[in-house]
């Protein structure tokens, strides 16, 4: 196991160099220019060195053995600077925004906690929610919860976050006046007060992105379920005497969850892809909006790095899936 | 009906009636409720757009000033002062545009890219899942070719193709037709993966098949092979996940043109429609009602479609 592991980490290293290679040639070859918001009266000479002064006047490769050189050695030197008081980094050029002049990773750090904690309360909502409906999808299979289970789960498949979104600010926010509509990041929360309008302005967000969530994983267990309920040992379970809690819950939803947890992790990125959207919607200044503010203005090292940072979790997502896999089905040898 | 029909005993077939394979998978897919009701949705959208518009003959883009902001016919139901007309049903927009006559425009184009999308991916993905079951040489590199793209982070990279190439496509191809291809070709290269996994597993399957040993022993060439043995037996997977791909795509569209990259304003797509009306929505809920209940709508019921073309098409679930 020890061994496979290594061998799937050295392999990913090729393989994101690879994805941070297509990145970065898809911006290369991409014709926008980061001068084009610039006023037209600054004569080209200048543009010039303004261009050079950004970096751009060197070839294509210099430029990305230089971003893979920041982004791998020079930022995590500097996490340690800010970690521990060392002073590895001494000085070194950092990734630069085009946009804000400021590093890259301080604009990163300063946007992740809100999506953080939009996404990450969400999928935590939609797999608490997902699991029970599985379970009782499978184990009273055809009956109308089953039914009713089913069509929950199509409609988390077929209406978009965009449209459940506005759809629910609609409904709780303009008609009902219940919630706000928009997510305000600054709120602290210091008492109970604002403890529940915190509580308040987290549930559309977090709901919307959460129906996603449900529906895939909800399918995933009942189908998992019903392979597992057909099996003999739950005959010889029953047999045996068991009561039918003690089947369910413990034999059987102990083998069902092995698929599950696989899928669980490899849906973490995609649920980032979907902040995208719904950052949009609700208006928190998280890392999709930061995505979307870096692509309209051109800003081509912020792109590349959210994108390769969202590239690095879903390899390590897959990673971490079939480690899972393996660490918890004793029957799976990876050799 | 049901009553009746279970009273009488069904007629006996004769044995001389022609049932064809397709016949039977028709029948099952028939008795799916939800797939029926998706199909027949299905059907009435694609009309209402197509058609629609000989009926409905407004100008999508014509603006009326002087009658912005009509609110939805069914309005004057519970509010008799609301400025309603029999000319607008749906209402019309802050310029006065007609929406009901917007919507079937939007429809077209959301359908059009979904379908074409759809297609481009699906040709792509049973490309490459046929050659790499079929030939071991080419499997490992187009295999993980696959991977690689799987572990890109799509969305993003979406995005930034339709803001970088928007431009010179406009350029060269005019300003929508441009939009289009950047589009199709994007979505329709960011989703063929599926099916190519799909495709090389069951072309795998295939391969090892006694037919198939028989075909090769008769002499077929690999290309015969593949268009007469291999690809007839895939084509099941082949469907189903082409309904999954056009739900994808039309929702992928219409989060491009909610994202505000994806065709420019004046050319309404239901996703489009949508983003434009965001802003208003607090006093004119209804219009992003339409563009939304349609693009949902479509998608539940493609996917209801993919659903019973799944169990229709795969004989060992048939009949459960």
């Amino acid at each position: 196991m020890l061994n496979y592991t290594i061998r799937r980490l050295v392999l990913s290293i090729p393989t994101l160099l690879f994805i941070a290679l297509v990145i970065f040639l898809l911006l290369e070859l991409a014709p926008g220019d980061p001068m084009g918001s610039m006023p037209l009266t600054i004569p080209d000479d200048v543009k010039q060195r303004m261009r050079e002064a950004l970096g751009l006047g060197e070839p294509w490769y210099t430029r990305f053995y230089l971003w893979l050189y920041q982004f791998f050695i020079v930022e995590p030197q500097y996490w340690i600077d800010g970690a521990f008081g060392t002073n590895f980094a001494n000085g070194a050029q950092r990734i630069i925004s085009f946009q804000s002049r400021s590093p890259v990773f301080d604009t990163i750090a300063e946007r992740l906690p809100q999506t953080l904690w939009v996404v990450g309360m969400s999928y935590v909502v939609g797999v608490a929610i997902a699991l029970p409906i599985g379970i009782i999808s499978a184990y009273k299979q055809y009956s109308v919860f089953d039914q009713a289970g089913t069509f929950v789960s199509m409609i988390g498949f077929s209406v978009p976050p965009f449209f459940s979104g506005v759809l629910v600010i609609v409904i709780f926010s303009v008609q009902l006046g219940w919630l706000p509509s928009i997510y305000d990041t600054t709120h602290e929360v210091v008492d109970w007060q604002s403890f529940k309008y915190q509580l308040q302005q987290m549930i559309m967000p977090v709901m919307v992105l959460a129906l996603q969530t449900t529906a895939q994983v909800s399918r995933y267990m009942r189908a998992s379920m019903l392979d597992n309920l057909g099996q003999d040992y739950v005959r010889t379970a029953r047999a045996k005497g068991m009561t039918e809690s003690v089947v369910v819950m413990r034999h059987v939803l102990r083998n069902s969850m092995i698929p599950v947890v696989t899928v669980i992790a490899l849906g973490i990125p995609s649920i980032f892809g979907g902040a995208i959207i719904t950052e949009q919607v609700f208006k928190v200044n998280g890392l999709g909006q930061l995505l979307i503010i870096a692509l309209q203005g051109n800003d081509i090292p912020m792109v590349m790095t959210i994108t390769f940072l969202l590239a690095v979790l879903i390899v390590m997502m897959n990673l971490i899936a079939d480690i899972l896999y393996g660490v918890l089905d004793p029957r799976i040898r990876y050799d | 009906m049901t009553d009746i029909s279970t009273q009488v005993q069904p007629p006996v077939e004769t044995p001389e009636k022609v049932r064809n394979q397709w016949w039977d998978v028709w029948e099952q897919f028939r008795s799916h409720k939800g797939a029926m009701a998706g199909l027949i949705f299905l059907i009435f959208i694609t009309l209402f757009c197509m058609v629609g518009p000989v009926v409905w003959d407004v100008d999508p883009g014509k603006l009326d000033i002087r009658n912005k902001d009509v609110r939805p016919i069914y309005t004057a139901i519970w509010d008799g002062d609301a400025k309603t007309s029999w000319a607008r049903p749906m209402g019309t927009d802050h310029l006065g545009r007609d929406i009901m006559a917007n919507i079937m425009q939007g429809g077209r184009i959301s359908l059009a890219v979904g379908w074409t999308a759809m297609v481009l991916a699906i040709l792509i993905g049973t490309l490459v899942g046929v050659l790499s079951g079929y030939f071991r040489r080419l499997d490992w590199a187009l295999m993980r070719f696959t991977d690689l793209v799987l572990s890109l982070p799509l969305l993003p990279l979406l995005l930034v193709m339709m803001l970088l190439f928007r431009d010179p496509l406009r350029a060269a191809f005019g300003p929508e037709n441009g939009i289009f291809i950047l589009i199709v070709f994007g979505i329709g290269i960011t989703s063929w993966m599926q099916t190519a996994r799909i495709v090389r597993g069951d072309v795998m399957a295939l391969k090892e098949r006694e037919f198939v040993l028989a075909a090769r022993s008769i002499g077929t060439p690999p290309r015969r092979m593949i268009t007469r043995h291999v690809l007839p037996n895939v084509l099941s997977p082949i469907m189903v996940s082409a309904t999954l791909g056009l739900a994808t795509a039309i929702i992928t569209e219409s989060a491009l043109s909610f994202l505000g990259l994806g065709f420019p304003s004046d050319f309404p797509t239901w996703g489009k429609i949508l983003f434009d009306s965001v802003d208003r929505m607090t006093a004119f809920p209804e219009r992003v009602l339409w563009p939304g209940l349609a693009i949902s709508l479509t998608v539940l019921a493609v996917n209801y479609i993919g659903d019973g073309l799944r169990d229709a098409l795969d004989p060992r679930i048939r009949g459960l």
